[in-house]
């Protein structure tokens, strides 16, 4: 029999009510915000409206950093012991939301509901439970008294992980004793609009989370607000870069995780085929929209034409498509601007000379999409191989030895994650050891543990995510 | 190039080369086949999936307590397998010991159903070789139209490869043009390494089919296992433009698992082998399970176990 097609097996949008518009969510409640500037948020796998939120102007800001201020009394007073019962409540309830989440985060982010049914929801909920844990064992830890939390922090988030990227920042800041004035993307701020209604149902104090919403203005007015005790941001080095000089000479704290062009090392004595896998999954997991993806394929030359054969053969099974449709692989890119964006990368690439490789499939009409791409006979000079494409693009570079691996993969301006496959131990340390990247992967790509420490080198920012070194991002020496 | 001039032209020193370079990763691997196992098989591509899968199956009874009369009632249901829906056509083939293969070829009559015999002493193989021939050659003269034989784990777990393979090669001799399947006993040879290996060097020999298991020890088929020796036959395929079949036998009963099975073989090795010609699942179980499956999509309720005639 041939041309066995998979049926359509589509997630119910019924489970999500979605309202016309939202407001803020200030002091434990929804606000009637200052602002009256509007804009739509879209579904980008149909260009739908889903529902309007507001672009917070200084007054709103205001607002909500007064809140938390006045949450953090309260909140930095509450027993370590009752600020983890909050916290697991919450992770409980994230658990038992997790599907509404999911199917939302897949509407308003397009990522496949695969990832956001099994990764992005049980990693929320881990971070949650994981940080809870934490809340009431932190004096233990780094003997008493001498740490203590920051106040008011100001936590600016991306678009490719909206609802995990909130996790990650908000578990560890409440664990502390920090309240914080949190903003979603402007693409996808619904999930995070959902989490207030959370807060709001697990009976968290109010002004602990206060949560607003708005583009890169919003943003520059939470981080020059004088009352700020610290930021914590996630996104591009260039908007990076604004932040920490708009903070150089003020008492504010300041963690930074930004952009990166990982190398995915490939020995010619790994196991090709997993290895093949653990490529495809280092760039295509969500849409290539990953801080940390896999981008420059670095193959050991004896054996570039086998294993290029191979993943062009296995990058031609995904599946591209609507992102509810439970068999999607690939969904779609988060935005007009991202996907011009890459369209414009992946042009440059050709130009420069790169052969292109694209699969053959349908795309939708309507909605935002990319086939996935890979790119051979690049040069380290070529922009595709520099620049963070942020895309289903992956970018292929050899090297003859070891050393020269290393080299390559060190010859960027970034340094968030690696990726090394050999079946050799001995190879696996060595390695290791001479990549500048915060995370190095081995056989596999992509792994994420709530306890397990995240962030770059170089121009990936600084300050780590998670684990026990992620809770001093949100303490600070007693003066 | 038909198989048995394959096992001439490939050099034993090439087959050698690609088994010591069996690397498999099985953190990876593992992990592979689950995200395989989440694809959602709903509406038309599940009857059509359950409509292969009966195509699929080699009805199997290798009992020490198999009459003539078992044999034909194996065949009744082979032939038809639901009575009550004449759109679901024969299954692929009847399997029994070498001593049933005249009687199940009688009834199978002009049906289009197969016999398959299991041979070379199977399940453990633990004889000379001159009897492997002997059980085999009786098989085929009995009319047996496949033959299922076990590879010599004893040679294969004590590292002598060679003599795997010229046991096979010779076995494949005195076949001739009918079709070969070798069981490799996944559950003995425990690792994946082991696997490549086995079905590198059963592909070599001429073996028409690998296959997973005999279904007599406890541990049967995996998707995992499946997964290997599908990599296996890609990669000697590359080598030599042959493509051989997969059999998975042992330890699959729902139609769910066997589902996923043909996920599995589409995505990794495409739907050109989702074929009966390449693809087999050895079962006595499943059938039943798949054949209410499918009354369930026609009807909408499932039926009790008594409205299918015994096989």
């Amino acid at each position: 029999m041939v041309n066995w097609e998979y049926s359509e097996s589509v997630e119910s949008q019924e489970i999500v009510n979605i309202k016309d518009k939202y407001q803020n969510f200030i002091n434990g409640k929804f606000q009637q915000q200052n602002s009256k500037k509007y804009i739509n948020t879209i579904s980008p796998s149909t260009e739908e409206v889903l529902s309007k939120i507001v672009i917070s102007n200084e007054k709103d800001v205001d607002n909500a950093v007064q809140s938390a201020q006045l949450g953090f009394e309260k909140w930095s007073n509450t027993s370590p012991h009752e600020r983890s019962k909050h916290l697991f409540k919450l992770a409980r309830l994230i658990q038992e939301r997790s599907r509404e989440f999911a199917v939302l985060e897949s509407m308003d982010g397009g990522k496949p509901i695969k990832e956001s049914r099994d990764f992005d929801l049980p990693q929320v909920a881990a971070n949650f439970f994981y940080f809870a844990g934490w809340a009431d064992k932190i004096d233990l830890s780094w003997g008493a008294k001498s740490l203590k939390p920051h106040g008011v922090v100001g936590q600016i988030i991306p678009w490719n992980f909206p609802l995990l990227m909130l996790a990650w920042k908000v578990a560890p800041a409440l664990a502390t004793g920090n309240t914080v004035v949190l903003k979603p993307a402007e693409t996808t701020s619904l999930t995070a609009l959902l989490f207030a209604e959370l807060c709001e149902q697990a009976g968290l104090p109010d002004g602990v989370v206060n949560i607003i919403t708005g583009d890169g203005t919003t943003g520059s007015l939470i981080v020059n607000h004088k009352d700020i005790n610290k930021i914590a941001f996630t996104g591009s080095t260039q908007v990076g870069k604004l932040i920490q000089k708009s903070l150089a000479g003020r008492d504010v704290g300041l963690t930074l995780e930004l952009g990166g062009k990982a190398a995915n090392i490939v020995y010619e004595d790994a196991a090709i085929d997993q290895a093949v896998e653990g490529v495809v999954n280092g760039i295509f997991f969500n849409q290539g929209h990953v801080c940390c993806a896999g981008s420059r394929l670095l193959l050991q030359e004896s054996i570039h034409d086998e294993f290029v054969a191979k993943l062009e053969k296995r990058m031609q099974t995904l599946r591209v498509g609507n992102p509810l449709d439970k068999n999607t692989d690939i969904g779609a890119i988060n935005s007009k601007e991202q996907l011009n964006k890459i369209e414009g990368l992946v042009n440059e690439g050709v130009s420069d000379g790169g052969k292109i490789f694209q699969t053959e499939c349908e795309l939708p009409g309507n909605g935002f999409w990319f086939k996935p791409t890979l790119f051979t006979d690049v040069q380290p000079s070529y922009s595709i191989a520099r620049e963070e494409i942020f895309g289903p693009v992956l970018t292929t570079l050899t090297f003859r030895t070891p050393q020269e691996a290393v080299e390559i993969a060190n010859n960027t301006e970034y340094g968030l994650s690696a990726g090394v496959w050999t079946e050799k131990g001995s190879k696996i340390l060595w390695t290791a050891d001479r990549l500048q990247a915060g995370v190095v992967w081995a056989n596999t790509f992509n792994k994420f543990d709530p306890s397990s420490p995240f962030g770059g080198y170089k121009e990936s920012g600084f300050g780590r995510e998670g684990g026990r070194q992620g809770l001093l991002s949100y303490l600070k020496a007693e003066s | 190039m038909n198989n048995k001039t394959a096992a001439l032209s490939i050099k034993w020193e090439d087959i050698l080369e690609l088994v010591f370079d069996s690397r498999i990763d099985s953190v990876g691997l593992n992990e592979r086949v689950d995200s395989l196992a989440t694809r959602s098989i709903k509406k038309d591509s599940k009857l059509d999936a359950l409509n292969m899968i009966v195509s699929m199956c080699d009805l199997t009874t290798l009992e020490g307590e198999d009459t003539e009369g078992k044999i034909s009632q194996m065949v009744a249901k082979a032939i038809t397998p639901d009575p009550s829906n004449l759109d679901i056509k024969n299954v692929a083939a009847v399997c029994v010991y070498p001593s049933l293969v005249s009687i199940a070829k009688e009834k199978v009559g002009n049906s289009g159903v197969k016999v398959a015999a299991v041979s070379s002493y199977f399940p453990s193989g633990q004889v000379p070789m001159e009897s492997k021939l002997l059980d085999t050659k009786y098989a085929i003269d009995s009319g047996a139209d496949e033959i299922d034989i076990v590879i010599n784990r004893k040679a294969f777990l004590e590292g002598d490869y060679r003599k795997v393979y010229d046991e096979i090669v010779a076995l494949k001799e005195a076949c001739g043009d009918v079709h070969l399947k070798t069981i490799l006993e996944v559950g003995d040879l425990k690792t994946y390494e082991n696997i490549r290996k086995a079905s590198l060097i059963s592909l070599a020999a001429g073996s028409d089919f690998i296959k997973t298991s005999t279904g007599k020890l406890s541990v049967g088929s995996s998707r995992q296992a499946c997964y290997v020796m599908a990599k296996a036959v890609l990669d000697f395929k590359n080598l030599t433009g042959i493509s051989a079949g997969i059999k998975v036998a042992g330890g699959i009963r729902d139609s769910k698992d066997a589902i996923r099975y043909l996920v599995l073989i589409n995505e990794e090795m495409g739907d050109e082998w989702l074929t009966p010609d390449l693809f087999r699942f050895g079962a006595s179980s499943l059938l039943d399970d798949v054949l209410k499956q499918i009354k369930k999509l026609k009807t909408g309720a499932y039926q009790a176990s008594y409205y299918f005639p015994r096989g």
